[in-house]
């Protein structure tokens, strides 16, 4: 590779780069001013808000960064920029500006004062290796990406050390992620040694070839998918979920739960799409290589994800355990919109993505005012929340019912796509399963609503005077959650123009 | 008046309520009652004014043009990508026959109901809120002609339903307001799955010349309209149109509630308050059957003459089964709530006949039971709130004490077994007339006429126990009606009069688009492959 082209390459860089000066600067300052931490948000936020800046240009931007040379594949490279990858970054984007704003108000932050250098280092070190898990198209960098994420993830997972729960979150993260990403890294060796590339182009054409052993190619693909799946939290990988969302702070729940999501969601599309397609049909749908039976293997996993994910939330008494798993419920929506394994599947991901970004963090957000004021997530600590806070209890319900997906709330246009998606491929059988998980999924949502509206306040009442700032942050995440839910068109044209995966 | 958005106006108006009422401060209790009254009230003056000025003549049904008062816009429009087509989803309300009555009746029932909300004590401003918003998603129903339209208004009142049920209800009242949200739920997702295959399946003309799928109900009525590949197209031979009627029929039977899906509303009734109760019986119910009607029968007219004699049944064994729970029971509310379920069984058995003569039934029983049952609740309602009882065997002899109100009780439990000269009576001898016709449901009428017996019987005993025979000195302190009960009974007891007498006024209005209907139904051929794609 030459000098000139890394160059080149880096103008594709920009989001990257500029997250990486925002953490170096985190980093600078947080030794500079010693005790003063006042200034570190701010440099996040700066950079995160110059970020947005460069991701907004790639919105029409294609090509590839580091790109190959001297093969006959001239023109792929490790970093894909396209739309699709801008989409997913202006999702981390927004996630970790909201999360930055959540920190400010949340008290298990502030408790540790005085690491906040940490705090907002790894928090940028996250989104660094999120930009590079949506663009990466190289195994290598997958990796490399993914674990980036995860090793930032650990330690924020258990940045409240002298709380145990953090500490055990954080321990059974680490031994779940280091066995999904050994698995991953076996399946990837696998995938090498078949193809003797880690461009996912390259193997892409490789494996069109007729003699592929398919058996060696199921292995990788299922090796591969643990590693994405345990980022997703999709059955069977998503065990450490409840417990590293209810024992890490709240902002870091919020986050895990839509940033790193989103990532790993882009991963996994980007990858079944650029390594095992062999067209796109013009209804839109993606023929892919036969070896590996993608469909079959997604709707399973959905199906089992969703499943899993809402019977086990009917028990949950604990706040952030409940989202934790209605979260693995959504994560299974999601991929059944993938399984689709079309362009219209693909769109209703996207939409889904952006409507469940902001209803997910809402929830969150309430759960953590709350929680800042009796230091508790328990669900009957809720009771009658919604007559000594009646914003605080409306919005929260407004929050919930968008993630049950009724209407007028931009969560059932969300579930609308994605249904429309199943339907349009004949998948009916899969959109009914999915429309029965959505009534056992009521249950437990309504179960809060339940909680907060019809049982009687607990006394002494909990009231407590939201901060303007709170304020304006619930009603930034709810204007969407109302708005998109009457009139969807913008999202809806905002995601259709952001499909483009380079590649066929 | 013709460029008047007045059906948006109708619809919207208790929207507009529900956010003056969140503004105003939760203590001027007087206040909001009052406004939300003043809503209500709004609501019926304007459903008058549409009834003024409703044109008899024209059918709608399946006609685009004849429907009256249309307003039309393009709501949601996606341009298209190759692969996906233009998405367009049209803010479309309109009237006919079918849907007048029903405008009417919700129109009239919201506003009673507020009268009767006057006792409501606890949260008055969340009361009020919940139940405008509730009325905005009923009234919409009912003017919708957009499926995604009249989804989103059949979804948007449950959760206000939920609350009203679960926050101002009785004892069980967490168990009946989950038990009646999930059932409906259940139905509902259904019916999401059929309008998104039915949108697959049927394509409408733009303005610019070109096709595009469509959510648009009258465009879903015309075979010609659909694509020859759809899932749910007719042309299809391996179409999934019988499991999507089932599956649409079942959301639809849930509400009804039609056997053996009515077992949440007793729960509902019995828990929910008075007002609620009214509500519930008085419009909720009719939008199962309305949906039937509207959506079921045009689009699905081959699959509806086929099931036609199970949809009998089914409306036969709700008369008599629930005629005969009705019997067995000691609760005045739960006695209500399954001859509920008994008269809705007579719209089922008056439809199945798909002639004019059991529809027009039909839509007039809806109309009717809206009406009557309403009054038996409130009538219920005026003894619960003075004696916090309703047990059938612990009154006895109230006529003594209370004559004006035991009047009234008489006229409704009249009307509501039937009795000529009353509103019940006209109805349900058209449904019978109807059913009676055809000679394939004809054993099945017979034995539901079994259910007008019954009816007398629970209903006969029912004022027996409680009104007549010897005075229970317990409840000597109990008052007679007041004035504002006066305003909630007199209205209902003359329309049930008046139609009882007069039913032209009535069934005049749904006449045309009820004949339309019926032909509309018999001219489809059985098998769609005769008609040219």
């Amino acid at each position: 590779m030459e000098f000139h082209s890394i160059l080149n390459s880096l103008t594709y860089l920009a989001p990257e780069i500029t997250v990486s000066a925002a953490l170096i600067l985190v980093v600078l300052f947080d030794l500079i001013l010693g005790k003063n931490k006042k200034a570190l948000p701010v440099i996040a936020l700066a950079g995160m808000v110059a970020a947005s800046f460069f991701v907004f240009q790639q919105m029409t931007f294609n090509g590839f960064a580091f790109s190959k040379v001297s093969q006959p594949w001239i023109n792929v490279g490790m970093i894909t920029v396209d739309s699709f990858g801008a989409f997913f970054k202006s999702i981390v984007i927004l996630a970790t500006v909201l999360v930055i704003f959540f920190s400010f108000s949340s008290e298990e932050i502030k408790k540790s004062f005085d690491r906040l250098g940490e705090y907002y280092t790894l928090v940028l070190g996250m989104v660094l290796g999120m930009f590079l898990m949506i663009s990466a198209s190289d195994l290598l960098l997958v990796y490399l990406s993914l674990e980036l994420v995860s090793l930032s993830s650990y330690v924020l997972a258990g940045f409240t050390k002298l709380r145990e729960r953090s500490s055990e979150a954080a321990l059974k993260y680490i031994i779940y992620g280091a066995v999904s990403s050994g698995l991953m890294l076996f399946g990837i060796s696998i995938l090498f040694g078949m193809t003797g590339s880690t461009n996912l182009y390259v193997i892409n054409s490789l494996l069109q070839a007729p003699n592929i052993n398919h058996l060696a190619l199921a292995f990788a693909g299922i090796l591969i998918f643990a590693g994405i799946g345990y980022k997703i939290s999709a059955a069977p990988f998503h065990f450490w979920t409840p417990d590293v969302y209810e024992g890490a702070p709240i902002t870091i729940t919020a986050f895990l739960s839509v940033a790193s999501k989103a990532a790993g969601f882009a991963l996994l599309i980007r990858f079944v799409k650029i390594t095992f397609i062999s067209g796109v049909a013009p209804s839109g749908h993606w023929q892919m290589i036969p070896a590996f039976p993608w469909k079959e293997f997604l709707i399973v996993i959905s199906i089992l994800t969703m499943t899993l994910g809402n019977f086990s939330a009917l028990w949950q008494t604990n706040l952030k355990r409940l989202l934790a798993y209605s979260s693995i419920a959504h994560a299974g929506y999601i991929l059944m919109g993938i399984a689709v394994l079309s362009n219209q599947g693909l769109i209703a991901v996207l939409i889904y993505f952006g409507i469940y970004a902001f209803m997910n963090l809402g929830a969150f957000f309430i759960v953590m005012l709350i929680a800042n004021k009796i230091g508790s997530e328990e669900l009957e600590d809720y009771k009658g929340l919604g007559y000594t806070m009646p914003f605080l209890g409306v919005t929260f319900g407004m929050f919930l019912v968008s993630l049950i997906g009724l209407p007028p709330s931009a969560g059932f246009i969300g579930k609308l796509y994605l249904f429309i998606a199943l339907v349009d491929a004949k998948m009916i059988v899969v959109a009914v399963i999915a429309l029965l998980n959505t009534v056992v999924s009521l249950y437990y949502y309504i179960k809060v609503l339940r909680e907060m509206f019809l049982a009687k306040p607990a006394s002494p009442s909990t009231a407590f005077k939201l901060s303007p700032l709170s304020l304006i942050l619930i009603i930034v995440m709810l204007a969407p959650v109302v708005i998109f839910g009457v009139y969807f068109n913008p999202i809806v044209e905002f995601a259709k123009g952001c499909v483009t995966i380079l590649g066929l | 008046m013709a460029y008047f958005p007045i059906l948006s106006f109708i619809t919207f108006l208790p929207i507009l309520g529900m956010l003056i009422i969140l503004c105003i401060p939760g203590k001027q209790e007087k206040f909001i009652k009052v406004f939300s009254a003043v809503i209500t009230g709004l609501q019926v003056l304007l459903a008058g004014i549409i009834l003024n000025s409703y044109n008899y003549s024209l059918p709608g049904v399946f006609h685009q043009n004849s429907y009256q008062f249309i307003e039309k816009f393009r709501w949601i429009e996606i341009s298209g990508l190759s692969w996906i087509g233009t998405i367009k989803i049209d803010y479309f309300l309109g009237i006919d026959g079918i849907s007048a009555p029903m405008v009417l009746l919700t129109a009239l029932i919201s506003f009673i109901a507020t009268l009767s909300s006057w006792n409501i004590s606890k949260s008055i401003k969340g009361y009020f809120a919940l139940f405008l918003l509730l009325d905005a998603g009923m009234m919409g129903v009912f003017v919708a002609l957009d499926f995604f339209l009249f989804y989103v208004f059949w979804e948007l009142m449950l959760l206000p339903m939920y609350f009203l049920i679960g926050i101002w209800g009785g004892p069980r009242k967490e168990y009946a307001a989950i038990k009646f949200f999930i059932y409906t739920l259940f139905g509902s997702v259904f019916m999401l799955l059929v309008m998104i295959g039915l949108y697959f399946s049927c394509t409408e003309v733009l303005a610019n010349g070109t096709r595009a799928f469509t959510f648009n109900l009258i465009a879903l009525m015309d075979p010609k309209n659909y694509t020859a590949t759809g899932i749910l197209s007719p042309f299809n031979p391996g179409n999934l149109r019988f499991a999507a009627y089932i599956a649409l029929f079942v959301g639809f039977a849930i509400k009804i509630p039609m056997f053996p899906f009515h077992t949440w509303l007793p729960d509902a009734h019995v828990e929910a308050p008075t007002p609620i109760s009214v509500i519930l019986a008085g419009v909720l119910l009719k939008m199962g059957t309305y949906g039937i009607i509207r959506i079921c029968f045009p689009i699905f007219p081959e699959i509806t003459r086929q099931v036609a004699w199970y949809i009998a049944l089914f409306g036969a064994i709700n008369i008599v089964y629930g005629a005969l729970c009705a019997m067995a029971q000691k609760d005045f509310k739960k006695l209500i709530a399954y001859s509920s379920v008994s008269h809705m069984g007579y719209v089922l058995l008056g439809m199945a006949s798909l002639t004019t003569v059991g529809i027009n039934g039909a839509i007039f029983q809806m109309f009717n039971h809206g009406t009557i049952t309403a009054m038996l609740f409130l009538l219920v309602g005026v003894i619960y709130d003075r004696a916090h009882t309703r047990g059938l065997d612990d009154f006895g002899g109230l006529a003594l004490k209370m004559p004006m109100y035991a009047g009234f009780v008489t006229v409704a439990f009249f009307a509501a077994i039937g009795l000529p000269s009353m509103s019940g009576f006209i109805s349900e001898s058209f449904v019978f007339l109807g059913a009676f016709s055809v000679s394939s449901i004809r054993i099945i009428t017979i034995v539901s006429t079994l259910g007008i017996l019954l009816g007398a019987s629970y209903m006969l005993w029912a004022l027996q126990r409680v009104y007549l025979g010897k005075f229970n000195e317990k409840w000597s302190a109990l008052t007679d009606l007041d004035a504002r009960e006066y305003a909630m009974f007199i209205p209902l007891t003359i329309i049930i009069f008046i139609l009882g007498i007069y039913p032209s006024f009535m069934l005049n209005i749904m006449n045309t688009s009820v004949n339309s209907l019926v032909d509309f139904m018999n001219k489809m051929p059985a098998s769609f492959s005769a008609l040219k794609f």
